[in-house]
């Protein structure tokens, strides 16, 4: 990250706009139902059991990245606290969780062209039938992995690994070009 | 581009995922050498069927294994890893995969 | 006007907007709708280009993509310059620059076309014979730099530009229920039934304007409305109902799973390109179903000098007539196998121009189409063929003979200025085909038609064989109401339908005249006749695929779509075999050429691949690193000083780090998170060491095997609690490394409770090593007790630097007391700059991979895939002693008991001292003797060499046979300047009792 990528124009295109999220707290929880159950009464969000879905609080999101894994995302200031929280509730239960907060970064997709400038890049059928609201997953943009949310029928959130940022925010701005 | 049903996230593109071989060869260091270089180095390549490993590596990152014709590339099965090779009926002579495009010329 | 031989109306052109383009530096004029053939052709202009091999005149062949023959390059700017362009496709605009190819200086007067005097050397397997020929001619510098060259160059076709491609190519991945690929009546009928039952529905067509063959059709009507009028309200309501429409798109490859890629022209056709529009889109299309209505291509008639300017099929006329309201010709023969050709008569009689005769090459036939002729007293000869053409430039005249004389003497000649032709029609199965279905060959019409669909595809109207517009429109709406799942479609009423209409042949005509002076072309692109196929099966070429590559049928960028029938039939006659049992040539992608752009898209320039950057990228650029690429890494390299190269840098940073510190951005490393009360036990099972009893705050070198014994991986492990470990890997392995242990955990041991988590990119990495490296850290770090005591070597703490979180580790890389900060990748630049601000006020470095490599070298540490090559046990790499064989299990470990691993006599890594100045170089080999007969087989290689500045010496790791046996032993390393003599020593060139580590 991300010269680039910080260089984006805040949200102003009509049909879709690109822009980074702040940074948040983002932990890598692993483990078994068990542990979902018990992560999630820490967390204070589900954890989806259904593959590929999201739930979402004010504040909180878990979303389903695996059979066993769940990415969770709250507020940047409350990393330790959570981690904290969620270690105690599962003292023990085993599980894995690793904060991952500066990993990866996170952008807003909006737009009623935000569906169609992902599938510049992204093979998976984002019509709102097929990747409801609320749907997650690992996927590809162009030549880099990102777990996509959709969390408006025109709002997507994209994660990648930081050091990919500046690609898929290069990626996204040529991609934009080609929508017409 | 094969769109390959993961036991997990379902039906999804090729781009997603990475071919790991052949399915169900048993690691089992105990046997001698001889059978041991099988386990390492020799693989059949069958036409028709075969069983193999693939993972969802961009996607949920489960390895898991598919049925799927080499001829016609038709996937008949998909299972978790540690599932036992499902039946699946053999393709009859009306089942026969298509030649063409596949070799070099067409039966009548 | 708009050309002088333009129909004062009728077609679909827009005589009011006239366009003014040039060819070949001449200005004409067209107008909105044309293509650039049909523009030349209102203004008469027939020859268009010279051939590929022969030079020979040509003209307009066909109406549509399967042209061979009218190829042009069309030029907006230098880079802005496509060859090879069918004419036929290339829509007018104003201003629009083409030039013919393949002809020099000039189309009329062509210096190539000596070639075709000299065509009795160029037959069938020429280009094969010539440049496969022997060594005495192909070695001679004549043949090098003077025939060879022109050779090449007489053959050829359109030249790319040597310009970067200035254009952006688009990229869509889609999904549809029903994917219908053709516009014409059968494609819209389809495309519209599904729409209507509720399916997401993309429709495609290569033309510029939907409707095929309806848009040459104005007498017909689709219930009650003129054919064009359906069109047009057909494509209203599709586009109502939210289908997608693609026109200028063609459906160049079908793949499996019902992949389907589309190739869309987005700009070519205007004018004026607005400024950053993509020039053209790739569709990765994965369709339910796919619904192909590919029409049908009409067949050449194969017979002597059926090449020239002015011969045409007859279809591609009516097109021209009707479509485009263009008289191709004031006098025209038509001859034909096939009934529609009656109907092209009829109309170029209507529309004024001359039938001098049609000759219809079939002794019997009948139908509606004879008897119109007959009553339009239009003058029919049947079962006649023409032996011949008249003209040079232009076809003047057709030889026409009765099919039962010998042809030779017994023939008339008819003057006539387009000679017209049908042999029948070829369905257009390419896409079915590259589907993977089986074709079946009817052997009643002799034609391939699709057999059963391969996926989940119909296959409707002429490309599945059927003919008239009812049929088509019926099929269509079937099987679009089919793939969308609601059942039947719907029948339509038409007028003007021609559904009775049949023949066709294949294969030549007879002619009688000496096989050896004429020419009878078979594949008008590639140059190849109907007497190259019979002498390649003279000379002994069975298989059609060999026939294929032998004469080139076919393998033209038109991948012969109006030459395959007949070249098959051709060779089936000569091997006395049924066309069944010749086969078919297989159908690949793409059905029409695809430009590279649209397969690149994006990726070009800084999108070509992703450049990964550390967070101390932009510090390191700005203390004036250089950097190199490491996969997709960026790495500073070296930090040079003013007038340092990278060798005088890389002196200095190595002399600096051992002297005082250096600091070291090591961010790229791999790291994975191994947790679970497993994890110990894990690592048990995927390394060599021993970890149950590392204790927590301890770390240990890992060594990892993969199956078959060798080493795929190394790095240090550090053991942060009961159940977490903090793994690192090599830089390029961290993707590798992981995927190998999740597919482990997954598939082998998915009893244990561990999980295993990539934190590469969590964590940035600063390595502080050197002496004063401990004095550089302390300062900046709170909560942990730094001192060798209670810190020592290969140790990790966590704590905080500079206010934030750190996993710190002691270890080293160097030989020196060292330290490795890792920080939340957020807070690396901030902690770097002030790590650098102590290092510098020390006097110590920043240094890059290469210092890195230099000191690592020095202490004869490994690096992962350059001392190992994939067949490197650990005991090879003298690392023996970490593989704890006491374990019940681990990866590899079997293996290691493997005959060829313990055999004597493998490789081991050794150092070599070299005298004097010269830095061996990497990958040279070892032999045993300075100058060793050739044959001899080394005795190993060079893993490693670098200039030493800490021992003044070159130094250099090297995989030798017995290598430690053969300590004190000299070898030598043969390099072009002469072979250079090495000692072989221990790999650890400074500090070899460590004890500059423990600091
Ligand atoms: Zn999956």
């Amino acid at each position: 990250m991300t010269m680039a990528a910080r260089a984006l124009p805040p949200g102003a295109g009509a049909l879709v706009s690109v822009a980074l999220v702040p940074p948040a707290t983002r932990l890598s929880f692993r483990g078994g139902p068990d542990a979902a159950e018990a992560c999630a009464a820490a967390f204070g969000c589900d954890l989806p059991r259904r593959a590929c879905r999201a739930a979402a609080t004010e504040a909180r999101a878990a979303l389903w990245l695996g059979p066993d894994e769940w990415l969770l995302l709250a507020p940047e200031a409350e990393t330790a606290a959570l981690v904290a929280a969620i270690g105690a509730g599962l003292a023990a239960v085993p599980h894995a969780l690793v904060d991952v907060s500066h990993r990866q970064v996170g952008f807003a997709i909006a737009g009623t062209q935000a569906a169609t400038l992902l599938n510049t890049g992204c093979p998976l059928d984002l019509d709102p039938a097929a990747f409801p609201v609320g749907m997650c997953t690992r996927t590809v943009l162009a030549k880099c992995d990102v777990a996509l949310w959709r969390r408006g029928v025109d709002l997507f959130r994209l994660e990648v690994n930081r050091s990919f940022a500046d690609y898929v925010a290069g990626y996204l701005r040529v991609a934009e070009r080609g929508l017409g | 581009m094969l769109l390959i049903p993961c036991p997990f996230c379902g039906p999804r593109p090729e781009l997603e995922f990475r071919n790991a071989g052949h399915a169900h060869v048993t690691r089992n260091p105990a046997v001698d050498d001889p059978a041991w270089a099988e386990t390492l180095f020799f693989r059949d390549n069958p036409k028709g069927i075969m069983a193999e490993r693939w993972r969802h590596v961009s996607g949920c990152g489960r390895f898991f294994n598919v049925l799927r014709d080499t001829v016609s590339d038709a996937i008949l099965a998909s299972y978790k890893a540690g599932e036992p090779r499902p039946d699946v009926p053999l393709p009859g002579p009306e089942g026969e995969a298509p030649r063409i495009g596949a070799g070099d010329e067409v039966a009548p | 006007m708009t050309g002088e031989h333009r129909l004062a109306r009728g077609g679909r052109v827009d005589r009011a907007r006239p366009l003014r383009f040039t060819f070949d530096g001449h200005a004409y004029e067209g107008c909105q709708g044309d293509t650039l053939a049909s523009a030349l052709l209102a203004n008469g202009v027939h020859l268009v280009g010279r051939s590929f091999k022969y030079h020979r005149p040509r003209g307009f062949l066909a109406a549509g993509a399967e042209e061979p023959n009218a190829l042009c390059t069309v030029a907006r700017d230098r880079a802005r310059t496509e060859p090879n362009l069918r004419m036929t496709q290339v829509e007018l605009y104003e201003g629009l620059v083409a030039s013919s190819q393949n002809s020099w200086p000039a189309r009329g007067f062509d210096l190539g076309a000596v070639n075709d005097l000299l065509s009795p050397l160029l037959g069938a397997g020429f280009y094969y014979k010539t440049f496969m020929g022997p060594r005495f001619v192909k070695g001679t510098t004549l043949w090098a730099k003077l025939f060879e060259p022109v050779i090449r160059r007489a053959a050829g076709l359109g030249v790319p530009p040597k310009e970067a491609d200035p254009d952006h190519y688009a990229n869509r991945f889609a999904h549809c229920d029903v994917l219908v690929v053709g516009g014409g009546a059968a494609g819209l009928a389809a495309a519209l039934a599904a729409a209507r039952a509720g399916a997401r529905t993309i429709l495609c067509d290569e033309g510029a304007e939907m409707g095929g063959a309806l848009l040459c059709e104005p007498d017909a009507t689709v219930d009650g409305m003129p054919a064009a009028a359906w069109v047009a309200a057909t494509l209203a309501e599709l586009a109502r109902r939210g289908a997608t429409l693609l026109p200028r798109t063609q459906g160049f490859g079908y793949y499996n799973h019902n992949f389907v890629a589309l190739a869309q022209r987005l700009t070519d056709h205007l004018p004026h390109v607005p400024a950053g529009a993509p020039r053209e889109r790739l569709w990765q299309v994965r369709a339910k179903r796919v619904v192909l209505a590919t029409g049908a291509a009409e067949r050449p008639l194969v017979f002597p000098d059926n090449d020239r300017p002015g011969v045409m099929l007859a279809d591609a006329a009516r097109a021209y007539l009707q479509r485009y309201g263009v008289k191709p010709g004031t006098q025209a023969l038509v001859v034909t196998a096939h009934d529609a050709a009656y109907r092209t008569a009829l109309a170029l009689a209507r529309a004024g121009v001359k039938i001098a005769r049609i000759v219809d090459t079939r002794p019997r036939p009948a139908g509606p189409g004879l008897e119109a002729a007959r009553a339009a007293g239009l003058p029919v000869t049947v079962g006649g063929t023409v032996v011949g053409t008249t003209g040079s430039l232009r076809v003047s005249g057709a030889m026409v003979a009765q099919a039962s004389g010998t042809g030779a003497t017994d023939f008339e000649t008819v003057p006539c200025d387009l000679l017209l032709m049908s042999g029948g029609f070829t369905p257009a199965v390419h896409l079915f085909s590259q589907s993977r279905g089986k074709l079946r060959f009817d052997a009643e019409t002799q034609r391939y038609l699709p057999g059963d669909p391969a996926q989940a595809q119909a296959s409707v109207g002429a490309c599945a064989g059927s003919w008239g517009l009812a049929a088509a429109l019926d099929e269509g709406s079937a099987a679009g109401a089919a793939a969308a799942g609601s059942g039947a479609g719907r029948s339509h009423a038409v007028t003007g339908d021609h559904a009775g209409e049949g023949g066709g042949i294949l294969g030549a005509l007879p002619h009688g005249r000496d096989p050896a002076r004429v020419k009878a072309f078979v594949d008008f692109q590639n140059d190849v006749t109907a007497k190259d196929i019979k002498l390649a099966v003279r000379e002994g070429f069975r298989s059609i695929e060999h026939v294929k590559r032998y004469t080139t049928t076919g393998m033209a960028t038109d991948q012969g779509k109006t030459s395959n029938m007949n070249s098959l039939a051709i060779a089936a006659g000569a091997l006395g075999r049924t066309l069944p049992e010749v086969g078919l040539t297989t159908f690949r992608q793409p059905y029409t050429p695809v430009t590279f752009g649209t397969f690149a898209g994006a990726a070009r320039d800084d999108l070509f691949d992703p450049v990964r950057r550390t967070p101390i990228h932009d510090l390191a650029a700005a203390q004036g690193a250089r950097f190199e690429d490491v996969g997709q890494w960026k790495r500073a390299w070296y930090f040079p000083e003013a007038g340092e190269d990278l060798h005088a840098a890389v002196a200095r940073e190595v002399r600096a780090t051992r002297a005082v510190a250096g600091i070291f951005d090591a961010s790229t490393l791999g790291k994975i998170e191994v947790v679970g009360p497993d994890a110990a036990e894990f690592l048990n099972r995927l390394y060599t060491n021993a970890w149950t009893k590392l204790a927590p705050g301890r770390c240990r070198y890992g060594l990892m095997l993969d199956e078959p014994g060798f080493v795929m991986d190394d790095g240090v492990v550090g053991r942060l609690g009961p159940d977490r470990f903090h793994v690192t890997t090599t830089t390029g392995g961290a993707p590798r490394v992981l995927n190998h242990m999740e597919d482990y955990l997954q598939t082998e041991f998915p009893e244990l409770k561990v999980w295993l988590t990539s934190v590469t990119e969590q964590w940035a990495v600063i390595a502080v090593q050197g002496p004063r490296a401990r004095d550089i850290v302390a300062p900046l770090v709170e909560g942990i007790d730094l001192s060798a005591q209670a810190f020592p070597h290969m140790a990790i703490r966590e704590g905080r630097i500079c206010g934030v979180p750190t996993r710190l580790f002691r270890v080293s890389f160097t030989g020196e007391l060292g330290f490795e900060v890792n920080v939340p990748a957020d807070y690396a630049a901030a902690v770097w700059q002030a790590l650098w601000e102590r290092t510098a006020a020390l006097g110590g470095t920043a240094y890059g991979t290469e210092a890195m490599h230099v000191m690592r070298a020095e202490k004869g540490y490994v690096i992962v895939g350059q001392e190992t090559d994939g067949t490197t046990t650990p005991d090879d790499l003298g690392l023996g002693g970490m593989v704890a064989m006491s374990k019940p299990d681990f990866v590899g470990k079997r293996s290691l008991a493997r005959p060829d691993l313990v055999a004597p006599g493998r490789k081991q890594l050794v150092g070599l001292a070299i005298e004097g100045r010269t830095v061996l170089e990497e990958g040279a080999q070892i032999t045993p003797t300075a100058d060793p007969p050739v044959g001899t087989h080394a005795i190993g290689h060079v893993t490693s060499a670098y200039w030493s500045p800490t021992a003044g010496t070159p130094i250099a790791l090297a995989l030798v046979e017995n290598g430690r046996a053969r300590t004190g032993e000299t070898v030598f390393v043969p390099m072009p300047g002469g072979a250079i003599a090495a000692r072989v020593v221990g790999p650890v060139f400074h500090d070899p009792e460590g004890k500059r580590l423990n600091g």
